[in-house]
């Protein structure tokens, strides 16, 4: 069975407004890395608010693990197995220490002291952050921020992540540490990841990819699927990653490439091999 | 800007004040002050002084923050000292000049008064200064937790406080940033008298109310997705614990507070 399983997926704000998302049927399994895109407006911060019950369905059903969102007996356990980073890295750290904050999760699900101190330090270990867990958020760089932010939600011990934009708001190096640090989660410990943003780049190592326009979903495969479909990806107001682009142009223009190239290394090796 | 917040300043040092539980030294603040205004003998403030000294001795916190602590207050310490001095009466006449007199009662009281101000406010700032900002609202959260039968939020009010302390920084720097992003549009904070300079505030002020919201409705949806659901079932990382010498410190300034009572 699916993790999450999202079926005829409707939702609208109020009654009379337009509707947000429509008709969404979705599939995340265990371990999965899933990367969903879209511009603004695409519905794609709506649908990662309803995976954890923060909003609830209008038409159609979510459910976790088996559990359907709508219930509210539900909804503690569904936020504990479904994490959830934010985009801004200051308005998610509530505690004015990282390990205080990254506390607060296991603290609310009313864990003993001693359980939670070795959550803490596990999680902190695992983003890379344990030395600073004395430290003040507020003197930390954003990339730290949001590691921190994904610590905090690893203390909870969820099943999925849900990263909404996690790097929207960072720097390039912050955005590469955050991004590494997902990464290393899925792969180490087979952490399923469900990552929003409007970043091509970001997509390049999901396992699936989920290209949302309209509140609809417009686009669905691997990755390589989806950037070989380059005029439906620019109808939808996205970019193919640089390196994909360069490539492409440079098939055009007569160079004997495959399609499948999206990281400069590989490039790069390929281009070395080609005279 | 951040130099200039004397209040709630704490000072990391490894001394035995510190490492008291919160609770034993509020409690021992709440004893001091109110043998502060028992007491109304020169020999009872020269004890009351001495227990400060050696307060601060143990506490490894220098003098100078004390002080520094106290300056804020000088106006009003002068102003009740000076008003005692000219208005109250009793006693015989020690200075006179024209119609501005001096009696004894007056130089007395404005003495007392004085000195409770001073002693109030160098103590309580101990307090602030060697109890971490967290440990502090966590050690008013368990005082209050008995009041919460007759409908007083413990658990919120102090949820409130640490949330406050730790977005003062985070809204000071934006409130610097704003600042300077009016300043760039023309914005002039500094010539005028006062209503001009209030004035010229609200361009800043504005969007820093603006934000604090936004920021808030944030910070509500993650504590929530981070299953927050108030004080009920929550447990502590680092909860509080007494130890022998904290039942000590509680002892001793129980005793130290009924020895007051019964002597002056």
């Amino acid at each position: 069975m699916s993790l999450i399983n999202i079926e005829n997926l409707h939702y609208r704000y109020n009654s009379k407004g337009n509707w947000v998302l429509k008709e969404v049927d979705l599939e995340v399994n265990s371990g999965e890395f899933v990367v969903i895109v879209g511009h603004n407006g695409s519905g794609k911060s709506t649908l990662a608010k309803m995976l954890n019950g923060l909003l609830i369905p209008t038409e159609g059903d979510i459910e976790i693990n088996g559990r359907s969102t709508k219930d509210r007996d539900n909804i503690w356990n569904i936020r504990q197995q479904v994490g959830m980073v934010f985009q801004n890295p200051d308005n998610q750290l509530i505690a004015n220490i990282v390990e205080e904050d990254v506390a607060f999760g296991p603290e609310n699900l009313g864990l003993e002291s001693m359980k939670i101190r070795d959550r803490v330090d596990w999680a902190l270990k695992e983003v890379g952050m344990e030395e600073f867990k004395r430290h003040a958020p507020h003197n930390l760089s954003g990339g730290q921020k949001q590691r921190i932010a994904i610590a905090g939600v690893l203390a909870m011990k969820p099943k999925c992540l849900v990263l909404d934009e996690p790097t929207a708001m960072l720097d390039p190096l912050g955005r590469k540490s955050v991004i590494s640090t997902i990464e290393k989660l899925n792969k180490s410990l087979g952490m399923t990841v469900v990552h929003i943003t409007h970043f091509m780049n970001e997509a390049i190592k999901a396992d699936r990819i989920i290209v949302m326009d309209g509140g609809r979903v417009a686009l669905e495969g691997t990755p390589k699927d989806i950037f070989a479909k380059v005029n439906q990806i620019k109808k939808y107001n996205l970019d193919l990653p640089q390196v994909a682009q360069l490539a492409l142009e440079l098939q055009k223009s007569g160079l004997d490439l495959p399609d499948d190239i999206f990281e400069v290394d590989r490039l790069v090796n390929l281009l070395c091999s080609l005279k | 800007m951040l130099d200039d917040i004397i209040i709630g300043q704490y000072i990391e040092r490894d001394s035995f004040i510190h490492s008291l539980d919160p609770r034993i030294k509020i409690l021992v603040i709440i004893f001091f002050i109110i043998t502060i205004f028992l007491i109304n003998a020169f020999t009872g403030y020269l004890f009351l002084a001495f227990f400060i000294l050696v307060t601060v001795l143990l506490s490894k916190i220098k003098v100078k923050y004390i002080i520094k602590s106290i300056r804020p207050l000088i106006f009003i310490i002068s102003f009740t000292l000076i008003v005692h001095l000219f208005m109250t009466r009793g006693g015989q006449i020690i200075w006179e000049w024209r119609f501005l007199k001096i009696e004894e009662e007056g130089l007395r009281m404005g003495l007392f008064m004085s000195l409770r101000l001073i002693f109030l406010v160098s103590y309580t700032s101990l307090l602030t200064l060697t109890t971490s900002p967290l440990a502090l609202t966590d050690g008013l959260e368990s005082l209050l937790k008995p009041f919460e039968k007759i409908g007083l939020p413990a658990h919120e009010l102090a949820m409130m406080m640490s949330i406050a302390l730790r977005f003062i920084p985070t809204l000071l720097e934006e409130a610097q940033k704003i600042m300077k992003a009016q300043k760039a549009r023309g914005a002039d904070f500094e010539s005028g008298n006062l209503i001009n300079k209030a004035k010229s505030l609200i361009p800043l002020l504005v969007p820093l109310f603006v934000n604090a919201f936004r920021r808030a409705d944030d910070l509500a949806l993650a504590m929530e997705a981070r299953c927050y659901r108030g004080g009920e079932g929550r447990s502590r990382m680092n909860a509080l614990l007494l130890v022998n010498k904290d039942y000590i410190v509680l002892a001793l300034s129980f005793v130290y507070l009924i020895s007051v009572g019964i002597f002056l």
